[in-house]
This record gives C-alpha cells, structure tokens and sequence, in this order.
C-alpha cells in the first residue's frame, strides 16, 4: 500500500495514480473525515464528488482546479476542459442537471487578453452545451513567473434523486465505456512534449451530462457505478472501482476502443492508452440484464455512438484489472507519474 | 493495394502479426514441442527488455506451457547502465549542465539520486525521444547541450549518425551505450547456468546481422534463435528454439527475416564503429563484461562529455548511499540466475515509486515488469465462471476512424 | 530493439523521410538504412531512425514461415493439425 514517504511533493502525486491517492487519505483528509448520515458520501469516500442530502434528495457537490499546459490543445481549450470537467464529475455521480457552476481564475500577469476572451467563449459555448450556468466566480492576477499562464478552478453543484457511485459494482456487472479513449491526454501530450507528431489528434473534452442521463433514464436503477477516466486514465479509474466495490474486473482489450491515429502515436511513444486521460468519456457498471438498452440508448446519442462493453467483474482477484489480451492475460497496471515518452 | 502488413480491414488492430488465431496456434505447437523434449523446466533467455515488455504487454507467459522457463537476461538498456554513468549525468547536472535524455533514464537511482531527483532541485533536464531531437535543441540554445547517450547498439547507431554529422558546437556526448553480444557469452559461463538456448533481439540483430552470433554457438553449442516484438514473432521464435533444443541442434536460425540478414545493415555498422569503440566495463549487477561499452573514439573527443567537462563524482559522497543497496539483487535478477520473488526488497521496500534497483525503475526491468503485470500470476482462470467478457460486445471491434 | 513500429514512407526529402504510422506522421531520419528508400516503402524505425527497409515481399515470407511451423505435427496429433490447418486457412482468407 503506497504511503507518502517523500519530504517534498513531487508530480508523481498529482498524476492520477496511486500516490495521489495515498497523499489525500494520508495528508490532505487527515482529521477532517467525519461519520456521513447513511447514504452520503463524504470526504471518505474519495469520490469525484460529494453527496448531501436536502430533503429527498441528494446535492452533490464538486470541485476542480484546471492547471493544464497548453492551455489551448487541439480540440480545445483550458475553459472547455474546465466547465467539461465539473459538469462531467457531477454527471458520473448521477447528477445531471447542473444547478451552478461556478468559476474562479489565477491570471498570470503577460497573459494575452485574447487568449482570456477564447478561453471565454469555450467557456460559455460549454455552458450552453450542458445546460449550465456560471453564477459566481473569482479573479486574481499573479505576478509573471508566479503562475505558469493561467489557473481555473470551477465548482459544481447538483440536484439528483439518486447518487450513483464509484463502488457500486457487484459480481456479474459488465463495464461500459461510452466511446474512444485516450484521445485527450495523447493530443496534449503530441503538443506539449514538442514530439513532432503530425497527427489528426484531438481532444474529446466535452461535457456528457446528457449522454449520461440518457443511460441512466434507459435503464432506471440498472447504472449501478460510474466514474469519468479523467487522470490516470481507464486503468486507474477501472482500479479505483473494483477497489472500492470489493470486486475483480476483467477487460477484454480487443473490445476496448481506441482511434487508429491514438493507437498508432500510444504505441510510437510507448504508452499504454489504458493509461491516457479521457476528458469527454464515462465508465458505466451496468447489470447485465440492462446491458443492451444502455448501449442501444448510449449509441443513439451524438457522443455515444462508440460505446461498447469492455470488461466484466468477477469475484477472483478483488481490487485488481485483469486484462485479457487475446493472446494470453495479464494486470492492468497504473501508470506511476507523469507519462513520459519512452524509447524502450 | 492494401497495405501489406494489415488485413483489408486496415488498422493497427489488424497487423497480421498480431492476429489472435495464428497466435493461438503457434501457442498450441510450441506446448507440443516442448512437451517432446525429456526434460522439465527447459529454461531459455532472451536478451533484450522489449521481449520483456513485449511478454509481458501481450500477456504471453499465460499461454506459455509450464515446462518452458522464458528467463529475462541483461537486456533492459536502462537497468544494466551502473550506478557511476548515471552519477556522472547527476552530477553533470547539478553543476548546471543541460542534459538531454531518454525518458527511460530519468528515473533510474545512481549512487543514491537520479536526474529527475536532480531535477526537481532545479537542474536543467530535457526529455528527448530521438539524437535528432537534441541536437535541434542544442541549436536553439547557447549553452552547452550535453546528450546522456544510453541504449544499446541499436540506439548507439543514431547516436553515431548524428555525430557524423556535423553537430553545432554545444552539442556533447555521455556516452554509456552498451553492446550486447558479448554479455551472452557472461551468462553462457556462468556456472549456475541452466539456459539451454537465447532468443536473440530483432532489432539489435537487424543492425550486427545474424552472422554475429555464429561464433557464440559454435563455442558454447547453444542454440539462437532471431525473433521480431510482435506476438506472432515471439511465438514463432520460441516454437523454432524448442524444436532446436529438442533436436540438440545448437544452431542460429533466423526467425525475423523481413528485418534481419546475416550481415546485417552494413551502412549503420560502418557509421557505429567509426564512432565508438567498445571497451570492458561494469554493467549493473554483471560486474565486468568485455567489450561490452561502447564510447567515443579519440577523434570525436571534442563532443565527449567526459573529456569537456570536470565531472566530480565526489560531490555526491556527501548523499549516502541506501544500505537497502547491499541488500539488492538486480545482479542476480538480470543474469537470470534469481527471479524478483526471490529477493527481499522486492515488493516491499523496493516498489516503483521508490525503487532500491534499476530493474524496478525501468519499464523494461524484470522486477518493474513483474510488479506491474503481477509477477507470473496464473490469469487463465479468473472469470471463466461467467460467459466471456465479450457477450454483449459490438460487432464492431475496433473502431476505425 | 524497442519500439521498432514499421511505418509507411510518404515523401522523401534527402534524407529525411516523412513516415506514416497508421496516421500519424514521423519525420524519420534515413542516415543509417542501408538501401534507397521511396514513398510506398515500408521501414523499421528506432528513436526516430529507418534501421532497415522492409521489403513488401518479405512480410508474406515471414507468415509464410511462421505457418510452416505449423505443418509438423507428430502423426497422432492430426486431429489438432487439421483443426490448425483449418485456422490457417481460415486466416489466409484475408490476405489481400
């Protein structure tokens, strides 16, 4: 079980994996966890986001903060990421009707006004998406060298009669993905590390609360654990739920969709796209009875018409991703740190 | 006209080398074949960690037959580079020199820190996925570029090209290219040898040639086979080495031969040995392997780091070294001699993300791999209980774009 | 030795080479293959050099290979060989 051993921060743990999680149970959390009325899910849980219950119903809350480089990526842009990313955390916890956002931003001084009104416009063009409004937010500027550009941090809240969480998988549930993955982290990372990769690589940074709905509305009750691959990819994202839900989970990698271009720059760096981060994609534990009305209701809304079912979960191996290669198996594993290129 | 190397679906999915039917069927010959030699466990090495990778990745070893031991030797580039050539990048580093490296390298521990210790200290450090790629940067910049050059000769041989070139004037070699042939023959000597046959790197040999190992197996009488890193093509070899070893047929048999000849890509030799002469050196874990580094010759001391800059390897004295490194069997571990569940680190004190050892820190290393991927863990039954993982699968497969 | 990924030569400029790997496009340095190279070819590449040409012919070579490993079966197993052979042919189906 990873600790925190290190005396100082490295970027290891802000990546998405295994360190990250240890910094938060062992630091960040310490002390302030408390006992949650049954149902509610707090600071415990670690998941994307919290649950408080307002009468008969269940607020949930998120929050990001978007620190990306570039903040303008092929597809998009640090705005979309930041209203895409709230919108989506509350939407993977059963809350798809956006009450609020809000959005606060750290400005560091040189920044090009233009670049700040593009950043705005995504902004609002993702709001109008997802039906979301900003209704409050902040402002300050650093001084240059203080901030590296620009900082957002958005905050969400939501109204939802249920609360689907990350630990809900059972036995027997089949694992859902609602189209390409590793599209996002492979675009930015062509651009960020300079690698001369000319590419139709794009981002897939979109806000999917409706395509959400339409899966839950499908089948009501049968979603029974969601959770958005963001950092760290749909490995992580995969072992963060078959930990959480005291399962096994099998993935059959044939199955798994991936872009021929993403495939092709993934296996050009040596990077495992299971270790990619998505930005406009879901994971759904499904029943296996509802399993053919989700993918039906998925594939007939714009942003799902990839879905498809990669994975199962069994009773053996609880906690780990086994995945099936089609010429033999192995773990999944988590990508450790920053993904960096290798030439081995 | 297709592509040749895809099925008329296209994709990268559908490289016919990579085709679960053949793979399946070349798995089922190699049980058969290996069951017809007399003995148990028949062990054979292979050499180079993309076989590793490659094994492990495609999740190979499940499908293996249980007599046949597919033992990794010294082949991760990045776990045999010893401790004082990552030193002299550290310390080269925290003098303020700008290196480029692969990002295999970044985190490998010398004496006790590595360049991405040093560069979280503020050290300049550039991650480059190709020579070409730092001799563009050295042009951008003023200061002096140092290239910490790791790999073995296939990557020895771009370094080569690049310094033939004419590279600008702040451009500077680290050599610590390694040379694999001669390392075989080190674990060919070993007394607690069990290996009955190697399977020899793809790459490697699409630059020496195959004729290279012919020497070895007259001395040793010991069968090599060439094998590519798809799947297909590490079936296939191993299939031809078991027949090999099964017929006591000490041999070299090309299994790669849409990238391998018998002398080789003569163009790149020509270039890597003008270059670089091999002398004896510490590999880690292996101690003295003859003729197994390469570094420049005198006439491109002008670019070799080692002659331009003072590198002071005293001034990491003042970090002790972990005791966790006495403790440490990497050696063992990459001579193929002990396996990861043998060591008492491994696990334990020694994990990824604080590695006492090079084979935990590089993603071709036998203890990082079997960390990862959980070690030999027998997989072929999880899950057979329910119908397979992909009833209720699209038609669709991949989805092409 | 790693990540020799074979790509699609697209255009060559002295010698330089950009290379398609199933859409996504390399510029590959051409200083160490030893044989001319041209749009159409194949190559093998290692941190972004071509170490060897591969020819179109040698790729059905190779498969052609592998499947002969396949055709020596000891007599009591036929029955498996003819369930090998069936695969083989099954899979010949879809060469272009």
């Amino acid at each position: 079980m990873a600790t925190v051993l290190d005396e100082r921060i490295t970027l290891r743990y802000g990546a998405g994996g295994q360190a990250m999680r240890a910094l938060i149970r062992d630091v960040l959390t310490d002390g302030l966890v408390r006992e949650e009325e049954s149902g509610a899910i707090g600071l415990a849980a670690m998941d994307d986001g919290a649950a408080l219950r307002i009468g008969n119903q269940w607020l949930v809350v998120t929050t990001d903060s978007h620190v990306i480089q570039p903040a303008f990526f092929p597809g998009g842009d640090i705005g979309r990421l930041a209203v895409s990313g709230a919108v989506n955390d509350l939407a993977v916890m059963g809350a798809t009707d956006v009450l609020a956002l809000t959005c606060a931003v750290i400005i560091e001084e040189g920044f090009a006004r233009d670049d700040l009104v593009r950043i705005q416009r995504s902004i609002r063009q993702a709001c109008d998406e997802s039906g979301a409004a900003i209704l409050t937010g902040d402002t300050k500027v650093m001084g240059k060298g203080e901030l590296d550009g620009i900082v957002l941090n958005t905050t969400g809240i939501a109204l939802t009669d249920r609360v689907v969480p990350d630990a809900g998988l059972r036995v027997g549930d089949v694992v859902i993905v609602t189209g390409t993955i590793a599209d996002h982290g492979m675009a930015v990372m062509a651009r960020r590390h300079g690698l001369a990769l000319d590419a139709d690589l794009k981002s897939d940074v979109a806000p999917i609360n409706s395509l959400i709905r339409v899966a839950l509305d499908s089948a009501p009750g049968a979603v029974v654990a969601m959770k958005d691959p963001t950092r760290g990819g749909v490995a992580s994202a995969l072992h963060e739920m078959a930990e959480k839900s005291r399962v096994g989970i099998v993935v059959d990698e044939q199955a798994v969709p991936v872009a021929d271009t993403v495939r092709a720059a993934a296996e050009l760096l040596g990077i495992d796209p299971l270790h990619v981060a998505n930005e406009g994609k879901a994971l759904l534990g499904v029943r296996p009875e509802a399993v053919d009305a989700v993918l039906m209701a998925l594939r007939m809304h714009p942003r799902g018409r990839d879905a498809v079912t990669i994975g199962r979960c069994v009773g053996e191996r609880i906690g780990s991703v086994v995945l099936d290669t089609g010429f033999g198996r192995r773990l999944v594993t988590e990508p450790d740190g920053e993904l960096l290129p290798r030439i081995c | 006209m297709e592509p040749p190397m895809t099925s008329h679906n296209g994709g990268v999915a559908e490289l016919k080398f990579r085709d679960p039917a053949r793979a399946r069927s070349l798995a089922d010959a190699l049980t058969r074949v290996v069951g017809d030699i007399d003995r148990s466990p028949v062990s054979i090495m292979h050499v180079c960690g993309s076989h590793e990778q490659a094994i492990a990745r495609f999740g190979l070893r499940a499908t293996l037959p249980r007599s046949l031991n597919v033992i990794m030797g010294p082949g991760c580039p990045v776990c045999i580079t010893d401790v004082p050539e990552v030193d002299e990048g550290v310390v080269l580093a925290r003098q303020g020199v700008r290196i480029a490296t692969y990002g295999d390298m970044l985190k490998v521990p010398g004496t006790s820190l590595s360049l991405a210790d040093a560069q979280a200290e503020g050290a300049k450090i550039d991650v480059v996925y190709s020579v070409a790629h730092a001799i563009e940067l050295a042009k951008q910049i003023d200061e002096p570029l140092v290239f910490f050059a790791t790999g073995f000769e296939t990557t020895a041989v771009a370094t080569a090209a690049a310094i033939l070139r004419n590279p600008p004037p702040n451009f500077y070699v680290l050599s610590a290219h390694k040379y694999i042939p001669p390392v075989m023959e080190i674990v060919a000597e070993m007394p607690d040898t069990r290996v009955e046959g190697f399977l020899a790197a793809g790459h490697a040999a699409t630059i020496t040639g195959w004729g290279v190992f012919e020497p070895f197996v007259a001395r040793h009488r010991l069968p090599v086979v060439v094998a590519g890193f798809e799947p297909l093509d590490i079936l296939a070899g191993l299939v031809r080495l078991a027949e090999l070893i099964r017929d006591g047929r000490p041999a070299v048999e090309n299994m790669f031969p849409r990238c391998v000849t018998k002398d080789g890509n003569l163009r790149a030799q020509e270039q890597l040995w003008r270059v670089f002469r091999p002398i004896g050196g510490r590999w880690r874990g292996i101690a003295h392997v003859p003729n197994g580094n390469l570094r420049l010759r005198d006439e491109f001391s002008h670019l070799d780091a080692r002659k331009r800059f003072d590198i002071d390897l005293h001034t990491l004295w003042d970090f002790a070294p972990a005791a966790l490194a006495q403790e440490c069997i990497c050696g063992d571990i990459m001579a193929g001699i002990k396996s990861p569940h043998d060591c008492a680190l491994f696990g334990k004190a020694c994990v990824p993300h604080s590695p006492v050892g090079a084979c935990m820190v590089s993603s071709e290393g036998t203890c990082k791999i079997w960390y990862q991927y959980g070690g030999h863990p027998d997989l072929g039954s999880v899950g057979r209980t329910l119908s397979g993982p992909s009833e209720g699968i699209s038609d669709r497969g991949y989805c092409a774009r | 030795m790693c990540l020799g990924v074979p790509g699609k030569v697209v255009s060559v400029d002295g010698s330089i080479a950009v290379v398609d790997f199933w859409g996504v496009r390399k510029q590959i340095c051409l200083d160490v293959v030893d044989q001319p190279v041209a749009p159409g070819d194949y190559i093998l590449n290692h941190v972004g050099y071509a170490i060897r040409r591969i020819p179109a012919e040698e790729i059905g070579a190779t498969l052609a290979l592998y499947e002969e490993l396949l055709r020596h079966p000891p007599e009591e197993d036929d029955l498996m060989a003819a369930d090998v052979r069936s695969e083989i042919d099954g899979a010949a189906d879809d060469q272009p």
